[in-house]
């Protein structure tokens, strides 16, 4: 005696988010159901694990039908196939695109190509997430940078309209897909204390001031007219040209010792670590310019992140710089080149600096 | 050339990539409508076409237009081969057809294909022009309205209620054509798909002719099934109620915004109270047709004198095979009546009795009735019939089929003569097939109506019915017995109404209506099935249908002592929906019964069901059968706390009585080891009581009638484990199979409309028939238990018309199929619900008032005027404009627009099984959807196996349904029923068919706190309150 078929429909399709969120996590059906069995509220209903198991497959089975439009979100709101109140609907596209931090951190920035899935049951082995899992939010990152590569317009925008996504949402795939376009190498150990939040917040401050699209309205006009595609996923090429030119704050002497001596004179007393800041003032600004200077380098920026923490954060934290110390010192350091009567790049030097504050303030952890 | 057909192709989306290559389509489109066919052009390389093609234009007959449906073609072009088609549309015109239905049709179509299921969808304009002489054409019925529901759809008023109409047409099945065997199974499932819609396009021509013959305008309680009797062919048959519906003027629809199931009937303390007034018939405002007075029961002083020679039971049924019995012919009606004669009461009955003996059968398919319709219910009639399946040898003249069941009506006639009833209502018709074998099932409740709706000219001598007023109160009218109590048909026990104290009732009450509304109730109804499995020999032939026909009275008998138990374990005395399905297979037999159970207060109390041992003093065997009436009578003392059945104590003669069964019982169960000490030595049934009891009619019905069951009986072993391993469903569920749950009212509008399909596949070969009844039992309660798991999330929560069919699809698989909706209610204190409904009445009734300042003031302008002036308009439109679909067209047409604009919004469309939405008005009816499809797979497993299949079929036909009721411009299908599920698989060829047919009304509903007539688009509005969350 065996139940050879036992089937469920609804007109309005029945979904548990609770069973929903196990299909997402890539729980085998007997393994959702062990999960469902201790659940709380179960023995409410004296359900058998027969019960239990009977409706597991069904909503399996629903999401699996669904799954189809869940690739192509737009599809379903006016599919006819399921009858899904819209709120339902927005659950669930908001849920399956949703990932583990803990699993994007170990792709991040790397290229989204049938070599990196090959490699996801290792990623799936270390992180804890099922292979399944793994792999549906490999492929969700994979759909989102196919779709939007061939757009046009603001990425986040294009991301929320063609996956109806919450901003939020719509913000962090934004973050991978341009991590994942410029290569940016997030992976090696120094850069291990870093969280996914993190690089999606610089990949914002990056997103907004280094893209072409960044650059204003007129500029954004004249891009939409010249048909240039990628414009927020693609560095600023000129931008990165003019950065060179910053060059000359460390290798003209007398503008570096300038700018120390203002940057000094506005710190002295302010902090407890000013000995340290004045002594490494030169190596740090340096570390600084270079990165700038160095940006029209594929292989440098993929390293951007990696430059910034050797270059900077390492030799803060070994001097035991608190947060707030970090924060006063490139206020100043920003601020003080404004007075340098000799250097003319003002607006390149604060479109690169207030990029660069941000991301350190954002990558100093205490 | 009375009909002129238009046809528009706008748009599709979503089609599936027919080119490889290119990953693209190019797709065009086939319009066929009879032997004419028109192309759209190919548009070339797009998943998203937009021909907005010209107007295709049919000039067709109606009677064509009444059969056939528009065939839409979805095609990819293809230069070099033959085009591969991508699937396809049928459209059934007959909404089109009646000017009050649906006057367009437009809207997005799945486009569907038996191979590949859903692929893609098209948006389709669809338009008929009728000539106004289409009335001199005979052959056509155009106009006639079909309603699935069976109760008078809620917008309309029957003028006259004619009575049954009937009508089935043959023809050879094409899967079984030698050409089968050569052509693919997708032309096979096409060439069926097309002849069944055909056929019932034909039938239902043919039933509105005779309609039209009676003078009714439409039909209620539309049934309309297919037998699919493999090489013999396929046979579509229906039957309905003939009647003369007046449309209920806007005005009055406002009115009539409550259900009569939703309004609660004189509930729990017997008060046929003021505050229940019958909403729908008794506030009709006047209309051109003459005021309908309120109706009044017709007192029931004596019944004619029936003198019965054949004794039947409650449940009158018989069985025969045509090989053992000649026809019953001849028992149609007998001498006339003298009509003059007598005093008018007399007349009046003597009237009703011509009125339906002039019909050849007196037979209602309507299960709810105006109030006052139903006189007396004298019980559930029942006839089956066992017939070997020849071929159909001239499908013109399907006589064979006609006269098998012209025999069972016969004979169910017979049968309700034997009740002392006139009429049959409730009345449907069932076949079960098995390779050449086929069982025919007719079932109904014999009932004595009031004549008034049955004659012509009825409504004129209303006023004279007022001296009858009394003595019966309405509520309990319908309980009190039609027969002659000195000449029972059957054994039974008689006792003065519980409320009344005039008229005799019966103990206990079966019926396949639904609960009348004005009936009074003590206390929740619940779900009530017997089940049971036969196993036969694998025979062939005379044999096998023998064997079958001797089988079929015991299992009748198991599941009517079943539902006895079953109902006296919950404390309950009447069942209403019943239904019996017995199912064969080709080494079993399968018998399942459906009812809700109720405690009627007219009826007396129940009695206990006492558990009576061997007579040897053996002192285990004492200790088994003590613990067993223990767990009964604990079992009984909880339903009745469970279904809050506290019996009034108003016409008890001895309180205590009433008090103290559940006590005495379990007293008894303490104290002396058997209960009764006379032996008794055999099993006592509900027919069985032996007939010298029936000299102690009294009222005191105390442990005297208590069931025994001796365990000694092997039968009744199984009975006691049935009746205790029911589980209850768990607490703030409740679950009924009638329209809706008695004692439950105040219902929210979260409903669920579900199917649910369940195959068992019988792996041990050596089954007893016990084994086998516990796996049964066991399927259909797992079923349940599931279905409560599911529906979780809307308790407190009724599933209401719990309708299941079972079915022996293969040898060793039972398939159990079960369709519902479940509605959830709030739990609110009785006193305060009540002070709600008072305040949401008072809230309507001044809506209504607001409409006739509005005319003479106009100038008081506030935002809620304005809203009621928008609707004024609308309903004045509709009352005085001869073309009311003038101002739907417009409307629909800028909708449709925005549909083929690709738009986003899709209507959400509600499904039930019954025949209203809570907290709703039905506002228009658009016609019958009767749709039949067929799916098929040769990659089974790819597809997710069985339940994978079944699955997506049952998802796919749930939208094509609502693709069609939005298409009409609806947003809801009420009667919604699923009358086939036909699964077939063969998994080791990786293949899999299902036929799936479902039928229902669309309708288009505002909610109770709209203001506006209008259907909307409501996808956003109430997305959020459908469904549980």
């Amino acid at each position: 005696m065996a139940v050879e078929l036992d089937v469920f429909v609804g007109n309005t399709t029945i979904m548990d988010e609770e069973v929903y969120q196990l299909w997402l996590d890539g729980y085998t059906v007997n393994d959702a159901v062990k999960v469902r069995m201790v659940s709380e509220g179960m023995e409410e209903y004296e359900a058998s694990a027969e019960v239990v198991m009977s409706d597991t497959m069904d909503q399996y089975r629903t999401f699996q039908m669904c799954e189809r439009l869940l690739h192509n979100p737009t599809k379903l709101a006016n599919q006819l196939l399921f009858q899904i109140p819209p709120h339902r609907q927005a659950m669930l596209i908001e849920r399956y695109y949703t990932f583990d931090d803990v699993f994007v951190r170990e792709v991040l920035g790397k290229k989204l190509s049938k070599g990196t899935k090959k490699d996801l049951d290792d990623v799936s082995s270390k992180t804890g997430i099922t292979l399944k899992s793994c792999r549906r939010q490999f492929d969700n990152f994979k759909r989102v940078f196919k779709v939007v590569e061939e757009l046009k317009g603001p990425l986040v925008e294009n991301i929320r309209q063609n996956f109806i996504l919450s901003d939020k949402l719509a913000r962090d795939y934004a973050a991978i897909v341009f991590f994942a376009n410029n290569r940016f190498e997030t992976g090696k150990r120094k850069l291990q204390y870093l969280t996914f939040q993190d690089f999606a917040f610089c990949a914002g401050q990056l997103i907004k001031n280094w893209t072409v699209g960044a650059v204003g309205e007129s500029v954004f006009l004249y891009v939409l007219d010249n048909m240039v595609e990628d414009m927020d996923v693609d560095l600023d090429k000129e931008f990165l040209q003019d950065l060179k030119e910053l060059k000359i704050l460390i290798t003209d002497k007398d503008l570096l010792d300038q700018h120390k001596s203002l940057v000094c004179t506005a710190l002295r007393g302010k902090t407890k670590v000013y000995t340290e800041m004045e002594t490494n003032f030169k190596n740090l600004s340096r570390g600084l310019v270079n990165i700038a200077a160095k940006l029209t380098n594929t292989k440098d920026v993929r390293d951007f992140f990696i430059d910034l923490v050797e270059k900077f954060i390492e030799p803060c934290r070994s001097d035991r710089w608190a947060s707030a110390d970090m924060r006063l010192y490139l206020t100043h350091y920003t601020n003080s080149a404004h007075l340098l009567d000799t250097f003319k790049y003002q607006v390149v030097w604060d479109r690169y600096m207030g990029v660069i504050k941000s991301c350190i303030f954002k990558m100093y952890h205490d | 050339m009375p009909g002129k057909l238009k046809a528009k192709i706008v748009a599709g989306r979503h089609l599936p990539v027919m080119d490889r290559a290119s990953d693209l389509t190019d797709a065009f489109v086939e319009v066929k409508f009879g032997n004419t066919t028109f192309k759209t052009d190919v548009y070339p390389k797009c998943l998203n076409p937009q021909w907005n093609s010209e107007w295709f234009k049919f000039e067709v007959d109606d009677e064509d237009l009444q059969d056939e449906p528009l065939q839409i073609t979805v095609l990819d072009h293809d230069t070099y081969s033959a085009n591969d088609a991508i699937g396809k549309v049928y459209i059934d015109i007959d909404p089109l057809l009646c000017s009050e239905a649906a006057s367009v049709i437009s809207g997005w179509f799945p486009i569907y294909d038996t191979i590949h299921g859903i692929r893609g969808e098209i948006n389709v304009l669809v338009k008929v022009d009728l000539f106004n002489d289409l009335n001199r054409f005979r052959q056509s019925s155009c106009g006639v309205k079909f309603f699935c529901t069976t109760s008078i759809p809620l917008c309309y008023r029957a003028a006259m209620v004619h009575g049954f109409v009937e009508e089935l047409v043959v023809n050879e099945d094409p899967e079984y054509q030698w050409i089968d065997r050569i052509r693919t199974p997708r032309a096979s499932n096409e060439a069926r798909q097309r002849l069944i819609s055909l056929m019932s396009g034909e039938l239902q021509r043919k039933i509105g002719l005779k309609v039209l013959e009676m003078g009714g305008n439409a039909v209620v309680g539309y049934l309309q099934c297919f037998d699919l009797e493999g090489e013999s062919g396929i046979v579509v048959r229906a039957i309905g109620t003939a009647c003369t519906l007046d449309k209920l003027s806007a005005g009055a629809n406002a009115n009539a915004y409550t259900h009569p199931n939703t309004a609660p009937a004189s509930n729990a303390c017997n008060s046929p109270s003021k505050d229940s007034k019958e909403p729908v018939f008794s506030e009709d405002p006047p209309t051109a047709l003459g005021p309908l007075t309120p109706l009044r029961v017709l007192p029931s002083s004596s019944p004619p004198p029936f003198s019965s020679s054949k004794p039947c039971s409650r449940q009158s049924s018989s069985s025969d095979t045509d090989l053992s019995l000649t026809p019953k012919m001849g028992m149609g009606s007998g001498g006339s009546v003298g009509k003059e004669a007598g005093p008018l009461k007399m007349l009046l009955r003597q009237q009703t009795q011509t009125a339906l003996e002039q019909r050849e059968f007196p037979f209602f398919t309507l299960t709810c009735f105006p109030p006052g319709f139903l006189v007396h219910v004298g019980g559930v009639v029942s006839a089956r019939s066992v017939k070997l399946l020849d071929r159909i040898h001239n499908p013109d003249e399907p006589e064979t089929r006609d006269a098998w069941w012209e025999e069972i009506r016969q004979e169910i006639k017979s049968h309700a003569k034997a009740l002392g009833c006139h009429a049959v209502v409730g009345y449907s018709e069932s076949t079960s097939i098995c390779e050449e074998v086929c069982i025919l099932s007719a079932a109904g409740t014999a009932a004595i109506l009031n004549p008034r709706y049955m004659r012509e000219g009825c409504l004129d001598i209303g006023s004279g019915d007022h001296r009858f007023d009394e003595p019966s109160p309405p509520s309990c009218g319908f309980c009190h017995i039609p027969y002659d109590e000195l000449n029972m048909p059957f054994p039974a026990q008689l006792t003065y109404c519980y409320q009344c104290r005039r008229q005799k009732v019966p103990d206990v009450l079966f019926t396949t209506i639904d609960l009348p509304t004005e009936a009074a109730v003590s206390g929740k109804g619940c779900l009530i099935q017997a089940r049971l499995c036969r196993l036969k020999k694998k025979a062939q032939g005379e044999v096998n249908a023998t064997s079958i026909s001797n089988l079929l009275p015991f299992m009748e008998y198991e599941l009517h002592t079943q539902l006895m138990n079953k109902l006296k374990l919950r404390s309950m005395n009447a069942l209403f929906g019943l239904r019996i399905q017995i199912s064969i297979g080709e080494n079993m037999l399968l018998g399942l019964a459906s009812a809700t159970g109720v405690y009627l207060s007219a009826l007396p109390t129940p009695g206990g069901i006492q558990i009576a041992g061997k007579a040897s003093g053996d002192l285990s065997n004492e200790q088994h059968v003590l613990s067993i009436q223990k767990r009964i009578n604990d079992a009984m003392a909880k339903n009745k706390e469970m279904y809050h059945i506290n019996p009034p104590k108003l016409f008890a003669l001895d309180p205590e009585v009433f008090h103290g069964i559940n006590m005495e019982l379990s007293e008894e169960a303490a104290g002396s080891p058997i209960p009764e000490p006379k032996q008794r030595s055999r099993l006592f049934r509900s027919q069985s009581e032996s007939s010298d009891e029936l000299s102690e009619l009294d009222l005191s019905h105390g442990k005297k009638d208590a069931f025994v069951l001796e365990i000694d009986d092997t039968d009744a072993v199984e009975d006691i484990h049935s009746l205790l391993t029911d589980a209850p469903p768990p607490a703030g569920f409740y679950s009924c199979n009638t329209e809706v749950m008695p004692g439950v009212y105040n219902w929210t509008s979260g409903l669920q409309m579900f199917t649910s399909v369940r195959v068992l596949r019988l792996s041990n070969a050596n089954l007893t028939n016990q084994s086998l009844n516990k796996i049964f039992t066991d399927m259909c309660e797992n079923l349940l238990k599931s279905l409560y798991f599911k529906l979780r999330s809307m308790i407190p929560c009724c599933l209401c018309h719990v309708n299941f069919t079972v079915a022996v699809p293969e040898d060793e698989l039972i398939q159990v199929a079960v369709t519902a909706v479940a509605m959830s209610f709030d739990k609110e204190p009785i006193l305060e619900k009540l002070g709600d409904r008072a305040v949401f009445k008072g809230a309507g009734e001044n809506e209504d008032q607001l409409q006739f300042p509005m005319e003479l003031c106009a100038e008081s302008a506030s935002v809620a005027i304005s809203n009621l002036t928008a609707k004024f308009t609308v309903s004045s439109s509709e009352r005085c404009s001869p073309l009311p679909e003038g101002r739907s067209r417009s409307l629909r047409s800028t909708r449709s627009s925005g549909g083929g604009g690709g738009g986003t919004a899709v209507t959400v469309v509600k499904m039930t099984p019954l025949s209203f939405l809570p907290g709703t008005r039905l506002i228009k009816y658009l016609g019958i959807i009767n749709m039949f499809f067929i799916r098929e797979t040769t990659s089974l497993r790819e597809e997710g196996g069985v339940s994978g299949f079944l699955h997506t079929f049952i998802a796919e036909v749930f939208a094509m349904v609502r693709a069609h009721v939005a298409a009409l411009g609806g947003n809801a299908v009420v009667s919604y029923s699923m009358k086939e599920c036909v699964f077939m698989e063969n998994p080791n060829k990786n293949q899999a068919q299902c036929l799936i047919n479902v039928s229902g009304d669309a309708v288009v509903f505002v909610r109770d706190t709209d203001q506006e007539a209008t259907p909307t688009l409501i996808h956003t509005s109430c997305g959020g309150t459908d469904g549980p969350t």
